[in-house]
C-alpha cells in the first residue's frame, strides 16, 4: 500500500523525463549536421549537458506537481453511462488530481455525491448513485486516500444538475460530484 | 351579530379555500370509457339551509365518473329535478337512457345538516337505497365522499375509495442552480384539501402509509444524508427511525403494522432488511452483491417482492419470508422495478420498460400466470401505488418538463391526471381504507 501511494505522480514524472530526454537527442542530431568539425569535441559534453537539463526539468516538474497536489483540483464532476457505475477512462486524471490533493491534505474531507438521470425508479436510482460514489471511493482508496477522508452520499435522481429530458441533459445528470467540506 | 358571524365565516372559508386552491391538484380526464353505465345525479334540493360551501351532488357525480364505470349525464340534460321518491317519474329517466338515478335533499337538523339520498334502478323501476347522513357544514365534503362510497358499493359490490387519502411529494425549483423546495403533502384521493406536513430544502421521497392510516414513513435528506422518519399525520409528531451509514430507503410497512421493510447499504451493498418496531430488531433478508431494493409486502405478510439487478438489469424477485427462498417474477422487458401488490395479492403493478428500451410504463403482472398488461403509455411513468380496493393505480408521469400524478383503472379503461398549479408532483402513496 505504501508503494502504491506515490506510484501515480512518480510514474507521470518518469514519463515527462522520457519526453524531455527524447527532445534533447533530436536537437543533438540537428547540431551535428550544422557544425561538423565541432561534433567530436562537443558530443559527450552536449550529451551530458542535455541529460543534466532533462534531469533538472523533471525534478522541477515533480516539485511543481507536488505543489499542485497541495492545491484544490479544478474539476469536481465526473460522468457515467446509463445504468453503469464504472469509471470512464477519460476521468482518471481528474480522480488522480483529487487523490493527490487528499493525500497532500490529510485534514481535507470530501463527500462523493452520486447522481443519476431521471429515467428509472427513484429508489433504484438511489442505489445506482451510491454505486457510482463507491466506484470513485474505491479508486481513490487504491491510490492511498484514507477512508476517513471520504463519504459517499447518493442523491439518486433527486438533484439533477440540469433540467430536461434530452439525451444531453441525462448525460450531464449521471455523475459523481466532489463536495469538499 | 348573526350577520357579522356569517360574514367572518365566509371570510374564513374564503381564506382556507384560497389556500387550498393553490396547493390542490386539479383533475383532467384524459381517457374515458364509452362502455360506462349512464346515470343521472340530480342536484340535491336545499331546504332552509341557504348557500352551502359544497355541491354534494356534483362531488358524487364526479366521484362516480372517475371510476370509469359510470357516465353521469350533463346537468343541462336533466328534464326534471326530483329530490325524493314521490317526484320520480321513471318514464322521464328511461327516455334519457340512464340506468340509475340519484336524488337527494339537504335540510337542517339542530346544529347539523341532514342529507337524505335515494338511488333508483330506472330499468327495473325500483328504489335501491334510501339513506340519511348528518354532519356539520365543514364536514359536507366528507359526507359527499361517504355517500359516494355507499352508492358505489351498492351498485358494484366493491368498496369505494372516495374517502381515502393520498400522500405525495412536490418539488419546486427555487432561484439558483439545483435549489429546490421539497414538500410532503396529504390530500383527499381526488387531490382536494391538500395540506403540507413537511417542508425541506433537501429531498423527500418514498412515503408509505401505516396500515392504520395514521402515520407515514418516508425518506428525508434533511441531515445531508438519507434517513427514514415516521410521522404522525394528525399531530405532525415525528421521529427518526434509521441513521445507518449509506442508503436508508424504501420504507414499507408490513400489513400488521409491526414491521418495516427497508433498504440499507450498511454492509456495503444495498440489501433488504426488516425492522421489528416493538422488539427493535433488525433482520437482513437479502444477501447479494447486486442492487436489492424497493421491498413491498404481500397482503398476507408472507412474502416481499423487491427489485434486484442480480440478473444484470433491474427485475422483480419475490422472497418467501418463512424459508428465505427467492424466485424471479418478471421476465418480459429489460427494466422492471418498484412493484406493489394488488390488495388480493394476485397481481403486482410495477415500472416496466420493454426490451426495445423505449417507454417506462406502468404494467400489471399476474403472479400465477405470468401474464403482463401494460397500462400506461407516456415516456417516464413511475411510482405506482394501488388503491385499497384494487380498482385504480396512481402513478407519477412527466408532462413536458412538469411532473404530475396520473390515475389509471387497473383494467385500463379510464385514465385521468392530477396536475399541480406549479412545481413537480411525484411519489404518490394511496392510503389504506380510513374509518
Amino acid at each position: 500500500m505504501e508503494l502504491m501511494k506515490y506510484s501515480k505522480p512518480f510514474a507521470l514524472a518518469a514519463v515527462l523525463a522520457l519526453v524531455v530526454g527524447c527532445g534533447g537527442s533530436t536537437q543533438e542530431g540537428v547540431s551535428e549536421d550544422v557544425v561538423a568539425d565541432e561534433v567530436l569535441v562537443t558530443d559527450e559534453d552536449a550529451r551530458r549537458a542535455e541529460a543534466e537539463a532533462a534531469r533538472r526539468e523533471a525534478a522541477a516538474r515533480a516539485e511543481q506537481m507536488q505543489a499542485e497536489a497541495g492545491a484544490m483540483p479544478e474539476i469536481f464532476t465526473i460522468y457515467f453511462d446509463f445504468d453503469k457505475s464504472n469509471i470512464r477512462s477519460e476521468f482518471y486524471d481528474v480522480l488522480n488530481a483529487h487523490a493527490a490533493y487528499l493525500m497532500a491534505n490529510p485534514n481535507a474531507r470530501v463527500v462523493l455525491e452520486g447522481h443519476t438521470d431521471e429515467r428509472g425508479t427513484r429508489e433504484y436510482n438511489m442505489a445506482l448513485g451510491e454505486r457510482r460514489g463507491q466506484s470513485v471511493q474505491r479508486y481513490l482508496s487504491l491510490q492511498g486516500v484514507a477512508s476517513s477522508q471520504m463519504e459517499v452520499v447518493s442523491y439518486g435522481e433527486e438533484r439533477p444538475a440540469v433540467r430536461g429530458t434530452t439525451r444531453e441533459a441525462h448525460a450531464q445528470n449521471r455523475r459523481v460530484e466532489f463536495n469538499y467540506r | 351579530m348573526k350577520k357579522q358571524w356569517g360574514l367572518s365565516l365566509v371570510l374564513l372559508v374564503g381564506l382556507f379555500l384560497s389556500q387550498w386552491a393553490q396547493a390542490n391538484l386539479t383533475i383532467r380526464i384524459t381517457q374515458g370509457n364509452d362502455q360506462a353505465t349512464p346515470i343521472a345525479v340530480v342536484p340535491f334540493a336545499r331546504d332552509g339551509v341557504g348557500v352551502l360551501p359544497e355541491d354534494v351532488a356534483q362531488i358524487i357525480s364526479q366521484n362516480l365518473e372517475r371510476t370509469g364505470l359510470f357516465a353521469p349525464i350533463p346537468r343541462e340534460d336533466l328534464i326534471s329535478l326530483p329530490s325524493s321518491a314521490r317526484d320520480v317519474v321513471y318514464r322521464d329517466w328511461r327516455l334519457l337512457r340512464v340506468n340509475y338515478l340519484i336524488v337527494g335533499q339537504i335540510s337542517r337538523s339542530g346544529n347539523e345538516l341532514e342529507i337524505r339520498y335515494e338511488v333508483f334502478d330506472v330499468v327495473r323501476q325500483e328504489r335501491l337505497m334510501a339513506e340519511r347522513v348528518t354532519g356539520r357544514t365543514e364536514a359536507l365534503r366528507d359526507r359527499a365522499h361517504f355517500i359516494s362510497d355507499r352508492i358505489y358499493e351498492k351498485l358494484t359490490g366493491q368498496r369505494g375509495i372516495f374517502s381515502t387519502q393520498i400522500a405525495y411529494v412536490t418539488a419546486e425549483a427555487l432561484s439558483g442552480r439545483a435549489e429546490y423546495r421539497f414538500r410532503l403533502h396529504v390530500a383527499d384521493a381526488d387531490g382536494q384539501r391538500s395540506r403540507t406536513i413537511l417542508t425541506s430544502h433537501e429531498p423527500i421521497l418514498s412515503p408509505d402509509w401505516s396500515p392504520d392510516g395514521r402515520r407515514l414513513a418516508y425518506v428525508s435528506f434533511e441531515q445531508g444524508r438519507p434517513a427514514i422518519f415516521i410521522q404522525e399525520i394528525e399531530t405532525g409528531e415525528r421521529f427518526q427511525l434509521t441513521n445507518f451509514r449509506g442508503l436508508n430507503g424504501s420504507p414499507a410497512w408490513s400489513p400488521d403494522g409491526q414491521r418495516i421493510a427497508m433498504t440499507l447499504s450498511r454492509d456495503g451493498q444495498p440489501e433488504i432488511y426488516i425492522y421489528e418496531l416493538e422488539q427493535r430488531r433488525l433482520t437482513r433478508v437479502t444477501n447479494h452483491f447486486a442492487i436489492d431494493t424497493e421491498p413491498s409486502w404481500s397482503p398476507d405478510g408472507r412474502y416481499l417482492v423487491f427489485t434486484s439487478s442480480r440478473s444484470g438489469g433491474p427485475q422483480i424477485y419475490r422472497v418467501n419470508l418463512s424459508n428465505g427462498d427467492i424466485d424471479r417474477l418478471s421476465f418480459e422487458g429489460n427494466y422492471n422495478a418498484r412493484a406493489r401488490f394488488s390488495p388480493d395479492g394476485d397481481e403486482i403493478f410495477m415500472v416496466h420498460r420493454d426490451a426495445g428500451g423505449g417507454l417506462f410504463s406502468i404494467a400489471g403482472l399476474n403472479i400465477e400466470t405470468g401474464r403482463m398488461r401494460i397500462l400506461t403509455t407516456s415516456p417516464l411513468d413511475e411510482s405506482p401505488t394501488v388503491a385499497p380496493n384494487g380498482a385504480m393505480v396512481m402513478y407519477a408521469l412527466m408532462q413536458g418538463e412538469q411532473g404530475v400524478l396520473g390515475v389509471v383503472s387497473t383494467d385500463g379503461r379510464i385514465r385521468y391526471e392530477l396536475p399541480a398549479a406549479q412545481g413537480d408532483v411525484r411519489e404518490p402513496a394511496w392510503s389504506p381504507f380510513l374509518d
